[in-house]
């Protein structure tokens, strides 16, 4: 490492412990940066698109994974190299925000930084490049707005809100039965969204799984799913009309937070405290009674000697139930849920149609489902699949499709998939660079050149001609001044992504550029890395 | 410059070619692993635990072999988590489904090696999954509506499945009471009721059902042995001192005589408790909890059966057959159902005691309401059968596709190919005689593994269900699907333990 010398010969000592620090400067920096960030975006190419393959993780604790979401590969790496960190946040941040595409903006960003190097290499300043990659991507984001098309659906034509989620299955591993599974998806958040505010609260969407039985068997429940089960055997297993007291606190008797000391030193207090204690129990069923409920729901355990009360005045109850779970029961049935007996009021009790424990397989499980709830608006999904990593897969992969549901709700315009939209935004970048005097035109060509990579991808991965496709796709689009020509990945004849009902949503891509972008420019404008060397 | 270093000490990353010949490999030694426990001939394993006492055991079902074994291979690990599922949903098939897996991916592996892409082995292997279970659809055998014919289907699954296990000697008899013991349960699926209690000791023919319900514990001393009639408290109470449950009490003191006080009372306490349990007019009161010396002495008096320490699984099936409530309290007993049976005594299997409750409610009306379950041909019939449909779908399908298609169908003759190696027959001579058998309409060969030679199944009555074939055809298509899809292994670095040393 450079040392700086005072005049008597000492070195400046500007870093803590600067010895054991390992400084990359400059263009090397640069390039060990670029590096590793291309060795991140590597790894997630083979997985874009319908034909994409996964990957199998295995966690410290010998737990196995097995995906293709972009997202979930890159959290679970377990990354070391301060870079590829920032590719994983990256991903992260589409997965937040979009929900979907968590592949593919990592994927943009590893070319863009490809073509970064090549341009540092002919010795344009990183900032230089940084620049013309804003304005690129700002060029891209409005010839998307361009390009895309609002698509009208109701409640009643739900069709191209499924064409768009079954474009998002369809490279997953679930693609079997992506018409059901979209279907569902879309539903689910029909029922949840508020079509007028345009507002869907996908925490009203609860993902349950239980291992066993088929893809297939996935439904769409219109109410909530709890993996509980009554508090005593011999409850009664369904309820109809059910009115639902929501108790966040336990059936037991009180405990004063405050310290106290109850001193028994008679005989008499010793009885007066044992009536009191059975009075307590008493008390509390009574009062649940007394408002009319039919059914407990207990965040917290009970006393044996509560349990058996419910029983015997024939108030079912179920213990145990988690906070989340019990926010969605209180949404979903219209009930409050109340803290203290004392509060109980028959306003408070929530209201469902029905209520019943279905049992699987032949080990024990038993669900517990809350269906015909008086605010409809709280829906589960419940999956059904062959082994755990199934299971897992598939719920990852209806939270990418519920995303996309949620986001055509938001806004409801769309572009054409299968790369078309990434070509089409790189003949534009292409022309426009012209347009641009100065250096930052070389950087917006290679934008231009980045955006291609995507399509490329796709096409290596679905095992086309990657070079001889993109360039077919590309002369078509120009020829025929229509931005809907992708790849083929399916081998169905066609290029054109309108009649293959291949879909993406505009905000999901621009969210993809823009993204990138921010990121690139982040690593680009990186010169010097000092990182603590072995320890 | 290349990167130095992407990921983590110690982990690992396969790619490409490697990463798929890793998880082949993996997924290919566990089913080659569990594959001759395959069939009537199958031979067991012997599995010794790293556990203390290093306890041995002796099986070859499949899932047990799986469960026990430590796995780091992570394709592996799919496969034993197939087999776990194939246990918890149907209970059997379990080795089935893993060599299937196995077989799918050994064809898919030549397939890749071919240059042919993965996925469209795996559009093909799904199409093929899907026409086999038509097939089997189309084939199988529904006797819901006449009952005799459903309890000798279920007597027939039963010895099949239980041929291929140690207890083949005796297969009938625990056919007959694995099938009685189930129709007992009026066609609820909750195997709950059906209890299973080991003794060793006997021969294996000295095992019975009994109709009523065994209690794996002893009666309180002093107490009567038989009781006729019996009316049953079933409890989860405290039954010693009772504490005084409000928080933050304590007793304090400040002389002896106030500690015999406060004894005095707490003994009243408790004496009340029997007494309001004598006052539901039990004669036999079983407690999930511990009954202490003192009440158990009050029970004796009053001539009522105690019975302590019963464990939850028990509490809960004696409530569900005699039909009485789990009780806590005991202030109501207008209100309260007990449960009943004929007759209960201490009876002695070997050198042990247990509790034996006869003529319960359920097993009173025991009528037979069934569910409707579909048979099929066992034997490897249905593999052949799935086989040749299969095949005849390759033909009609055009493109790369129909090798999968094929290799697909090879995979489904490997398993009655098992099956006859197992029980060292000529697997080859066997399944081509076979195969040309089933070229005939409404054929029922299949391997009789006794004499060793193609037989009709139906004759023999060796059938399998319906349901187990499903399962076991679908989940392994989705295992190999999954591994299959699969280019790229991350290992994370084996989290460190802590030298608890």
């Amino acid at each position: 490492m450079a040392l700086a010398f005072d005049e008597f010969g000492r070195p400046f000592i500007l870093i803590k412990d600067q010895e054991q620090k390992t400084r990359l400067r400059g263009l090397d920096a640069q390039k060990a940066n670029i590096s590793a960030a291309k060795a991140v975006a590597r790894i997630l190419r083979t997985s874009l698109g319908p034909k994409g393959m996964d990957k199998m993780l295995q966690s410290p604790d010998g737990e196995v994974t097995i995906t293709n979401d972009g997202a979930t590969i890159l959290e679970q790496m377990d990354v070391d190299n301060q870079i590829a960190k920032l590719m994983v946040e990256l991903s992260r941040s589409q997965d937040y925000e979009i929900g979907d595409g968590t592949t593919g903006v990592v994927v943009i960003a590893g070319a863009l930084l490809e073509q970064a190097e090549k341009l540092l290499e002919c010795g344009i300043h990183p900032i230089r490049i940084a620049e013309g990659y804003e304005m690129a991507s700002r060029v891209a984001v409005e010839h998307l707005e361009h390009i895309s098309q609002k698509f009208e659906f109701g409640t009643t034509n739900i069709e191209p809100l499924v064409q768009t989620c079954m474009t998002t299955l369809s490279s997953k591993i679930v693609n079997r039965c992506k018409r059901p599974l979209a279907e569902i998806a879309v539903k689910a958040v029909l029922a949840v969204a508020d079509l007028e505010r345009k507002d869907v609260n996908l925490d009203l969407i609860k993902v349950e799984g239980k291992v066993g039985g088929k893809l297939e068997d996935t439904e769409l429940v219109y109410g909530i799913v709890v993996d509980k089960d009554m508090s005593h055997p011999q409850m009664p297993k369904q309820i109809e009309n059910a009115k639902i007291a929501i108790l966040t606190c336990p059936f037991e008797p009180p405990k004063p937070k405050t310290k106290h000391k109850v001193d028994i030193d008679t005989v008499e207090k010793f009885q007066t405290l044992r009536q009191q204690e059975q009075k307590y129990f008493d008390d509390m069923v009574q009062k649940c009674k007394d408002v009319g409920a039919t059914l407990v729901i207990c965040q917290w355990g009970f006393d044996d000697e509560a349990n058996h009360l419910l029983m015997h005045r024939n108030l079912p109850a179920v213990r145990w139930v988690g906070g989340v779970e019990l926010e969605l029961i209180a949404i979903a049935t219209g009930g409050r849920i109340v803290p203290r007996f004392q509060e109980l009021t028959p306003e408070k009790l929530g209201k469902a149609g029905l209520v019943r424990e279905k049992s699987f397989g032949t080990t024990k499980d038993r669900m517990l489902y809350i269906e015909q709830c008086a605010n409809s608006r709280a829906v589960t999904i419940f999956i059904r699949g062959g082994n755990k990593m199934m299971i897992e897969e598939t719920k990852r992969s209806l939270h990418d499709a519920l995303c996309v549901a949620r986001n055509l709700i938001c806004n409801n315009s769309i572009v054409y998939g299968g790369g078309s939209a990434e070509i089409s935004c790189s003949v534009a970048v292409e022309s426009a660079a012209d347009r641009y005097p100065g250096v930052e035109q070389y950087a917006i060509r290679a934008f231009a050149d980045a955006l291609d990579s995507v399509p490329m991808a796709l096409a290596e991965n679905s095992g086309l001609q990657p070079i001889e496709t993109l360039s077919a796709v590309k002369a078509q689009q120009i020829k025929e001044n229509n931005p809907c020509c992708g790849i083929d990945c399916n081998d169905v004849g066609t290029n054109d992504m309108r009649e293959q009902n291949v879909f993406e949503t505009l905000i999901g891509k621009q969210q993809q550029i823009l993204l990138a972008t921010q990121v690139v420019k982040m690593i680009l404008k990186i010169d010097d890395v000092i990182s603590p060397s072995e320890y | 410059m290349a990167v130095d270093k992407l990921f983590k000490d110690e982990a690992t990353e396969e790619k490409g070619e490697r990463a798929r010949m890793a998880s082949f490999v993996g997924a290919m030694a566990i089913a080659d692993l569990v594959k001759a426990t395959l069939g009537p001939k199958g031979m067991d394993k012997v599995l010794q635990s790293t556990g203390r006492g290093r306890s041995v055991t002796v099986t070859n079902d499949g899932a047990t072999i799986l469960k026990s074994l430590h796995i780091d291979n992570p394709a592996a690990k799919v496969l034993v988590d197939i087999s776990k599922v194939q246990d918890d949903e149907v209970g059997d098939g379990t080795t089935s489904v893993v060599v299937l897996a196995g077989e799918l991916l050994r064809e898919a592996e030549k397939l890749v090696a071919a240059k042919i892409h993965p996925m469209t082995v795996i559009s093909g292997y799904r199409m093929a999954a899907e026409c086999a279970r038509n097939a089997l659809l189309q084939r199988v055998m529904d006797n819901k509506d006449d009952a005799e014919r459903f309890k000798a289907d279920l007597m027939k699954i039963a010895m099949t499945t239980l041929s291929s296990k140690i207890l083949s000697q005796d297969k009938e008899h625990f056919a007959k009471l694995a099938v009685d013991a189930v129709m007992r349960l009026k066609g609820s699926t909750n195997l709950e009721a059906i209890q299973i209690i080991k003794k060793p000791g006997g021969s294996l023919k000295d095992s019975f059902i009994d109709e009523g319900f065994i209690l794996d514990k002893k009666m309180g001393i002093g107490q009567p042995k038989r009781i006729e009639n019996a009316k049953i408290l079933v409890a989860n109470t405290a039954m010693d001192t009772d504490k005084v449950k409000i928080y933050g009490a304590r007793v304090r003191v400040d002389s002896m005589s106030r500690v015999a006080q406060i004894e005095g009372a707490e003994k009243e306490k408790m004496k009340e408790k029997v007494q309001k349990i004598i006052a539901h007019g039990t004669n036999c009161f079983v407690n999930r909890q511990l009954i202490y010396n003192f009440p158990e002495e009050l029970f004796a008096d009053a001539g009522i059966l105690a019975i302590e320490h019963a464990d939850f699984d028990g509490i809960e099936r004696l409530a569900l057959v005699t039909g009485g409530e789990i009780a806590s309290t005991f202030d109501n007993p207008e209100s309260f159902k007990l449960g009943h049976c004929k007759l209960i005594e201490e009876i002695m299997i070997g050198e042990d005691k247990l509790i034996h409750f006869s003529g319960v409610e359920m097993g009173q009306a025991c009528t037979i309401v069934l569910r409707g379950a579909r048979v099929l041909l066992g034997g490897g019939w249905p593999e052949m059968v799935m086989a040749k449909e299969v095949d005849e779908l390759a033909r009609r399908t055009p493109g790369k596709k129909s090798h999968a298609i094929e290799a697909f169908s090879r995979a489904l003759q490997a398993i009655p190919t098992t099956i006859a190696d197992n029980a060292g027959l000529d697997s080859a001579e066997l399944i081509s005689q076979l195969r040309a058998e089933h070229h005939k309409e409404g054929c029922t060969a299949g391997i009789d593994i006794l004499s060793g030679a193609v037989g009709g199944m139906e004759k023999l009555g060796i059938s399998e269900s319906f349901k187990v074939k499903q399962a076991v055809l679908l989940s392994a298509t989705e295992a190999a699907e999954m591994i299959l899809r699969v280019d790229e292994i991350i290992t994370c670095a084996p989290r460190k333990r802590e030298d608890r040393m």
